[in-house]
């Protein structure tokens, strides 16, 4: 095939898809519908959250969950851009560890050394492990099929940000279930069920994100 | 230099603005700049100049399909050249060669030697054998007998509507193609 005959053929091709942000909106969507369908069958609202609504370490929560989700966001949406600038993308995830660490510091100063494991562990780990990545797995599915319209030329590291994407979002409506506020709680087993997810997103990017 | 980010910017509007002439000009301008980063990666990997075409026309297919993730704020230049890049390093790979071996900076392409002539690529025809019948017929049609896409339409007797689909279906499987390809 001669290169000026493909060239041709690309020309006649006007076919338009629309842009990385749509396909990743959209797709955000329809996975956030149907992980709070699951989230309504399996695990619904917990029953206190009226009482708690108000309270710091309950906001907390979602706060540190979707800062996580929207800075990945912002990062995915250049990393699926050939070329595109993604340092300061990069750093600003940082916001959410950041943020995390100062609740950390705080609730480590306050709270009885004695306190300070049982908070940790809680009761509902297992719980937290196995429900956070089955809450973000079509979240993650959905950022992937959009992510697969883009063209990233670093497939894994791709998908591990939507892994984090997706990790921040289903903990975030984990944590309309979850009992535990405690940072301690959050920074260890959300952490890792979120890691969880980025695992599993960037294994998954390397073999579904080439173009 | 500035001045053909200038022209390429243009063009690349002009395109996805749908003037398929403007597109053409487009993709012919890219094609020795894409050849010159695709032969001087090959000789630096110790790989032969021969197989430049392949890269350049994988490229081309890969800037076609992946259009859309252009940001039309944003310079077309580090935007190409990042697609060039990562295409020689799939061409490498497959053929076996290390993943991290020098590809020129952005700026040294710019000044790059375009003066080389266009070598045969590989024949796609087993490529198209694979495609389902339609696909192929069009882009046999458009590609080698340089039909125009009405004239498809009339010769085949589908809308002009089908031709674009199928000629789109055909180019991301030949694009496929060429991904899994390790001859």
């Amino acid at each position: 095939m001669k290169t000026d005959d493909l060239i041709r053929g690309l020309a006649a091709d006007n076919a338009t898809r629309s842009s990385i942000e749509r396909w990743l909106f959209a797709a955000l969507a329809v996975g956030l519908v149907l992980s709070a369908i699951l989230f309504a069958a399996i695990l619904g609202l917990r029953a206190d959250i009226a009482a708690v609504a108000g309270e710091f370490h309950f906001l907390f929560k979602f706060v540190v969950t979707l800062t996580l989700a929207v800075t990945a966001t912002l990062l995915v949406l250049r990393l699926a851009r050939p070329g595109a600038e993604a340092k300061l993308r990069a750093i600003a995830l940082l916001a959410a560890p950041l943020m995390l660490g100062a609740a950390l510091i705080a609730e480590f100063t306050t709270l009885a050394p004695a306190m300070r494991m049982t908070k940790l562990v809680g009761s509902s780990w297992a719980t937290c492990l196995a429900s956070i990545p089955l809450l973000s797995a079509p979240i993650l599915v959905a950022a992937l099929i959009a992510l697969h319209h883009g063209a990233p030329t670093r497939p894994a590291l791709a998908g591990a940000i939507a892994g984090l994407l997706a990790g921040g979002l289903g903990a975030a409506i984990y944590a309309l279930y979850c009992l535990e506020d405690s940072p301690f709680f959050l920074a260890t087993w959300y952490t890792l069920a979120i890691s969880i997810v980025v695992a599993a997103g960037s294994l998954a990017g390397a073999r579904l994100l080439r173009w | 230099m500035q001045d053909r980010e200038a022209k390429w910017a243009g063009l690349m509007r002009a395109a996805i603005g749908g003037d398929g002439a403007a597109y053409e000009r487009l993709l012919k301008a890219m094609a020795p700049v894409l050849r010159s980063i695709a032969r001087r990666g090959l000789i630096r990997a110790g790989r032969s100049e021969a197989e430049a075409e392949d890269v350049v026309q994988e490229t081309l297919l890969a800037i076609h399909l992946k259009r859309h993730t252009w940001d039309a704020d944003r310079p077309v230049g580090p935007w190409v050249h990042a697609i060039a890049r990562n295409k020689l390093i799939d061409h490498l790979r497959r053929r076996g060669n290390r993943a991290d071996i020098p590809i020129e900076g952005f700026e040294e392409v710019l000044s790059a030697d375009e003066d080389a002539p266009p070598v045969e690529a590989r024949d796609v025809e087993p490529y198209l054998n694979g495609l389902p019948a339609r696909q192929r017929d069009v882009v046999r049609c458009i590609i080698w007998e340089e039909i125009s896409i009405r004239e498809t339409a009339d010769r085949l007797k589908i809308t002009e509507g089908a031709v674009r689909v199928a000629l789109h279906r055909g180019l991301t499987a030949i694009a496929a193609c060429y991904r899994r390809d390790s001859t």
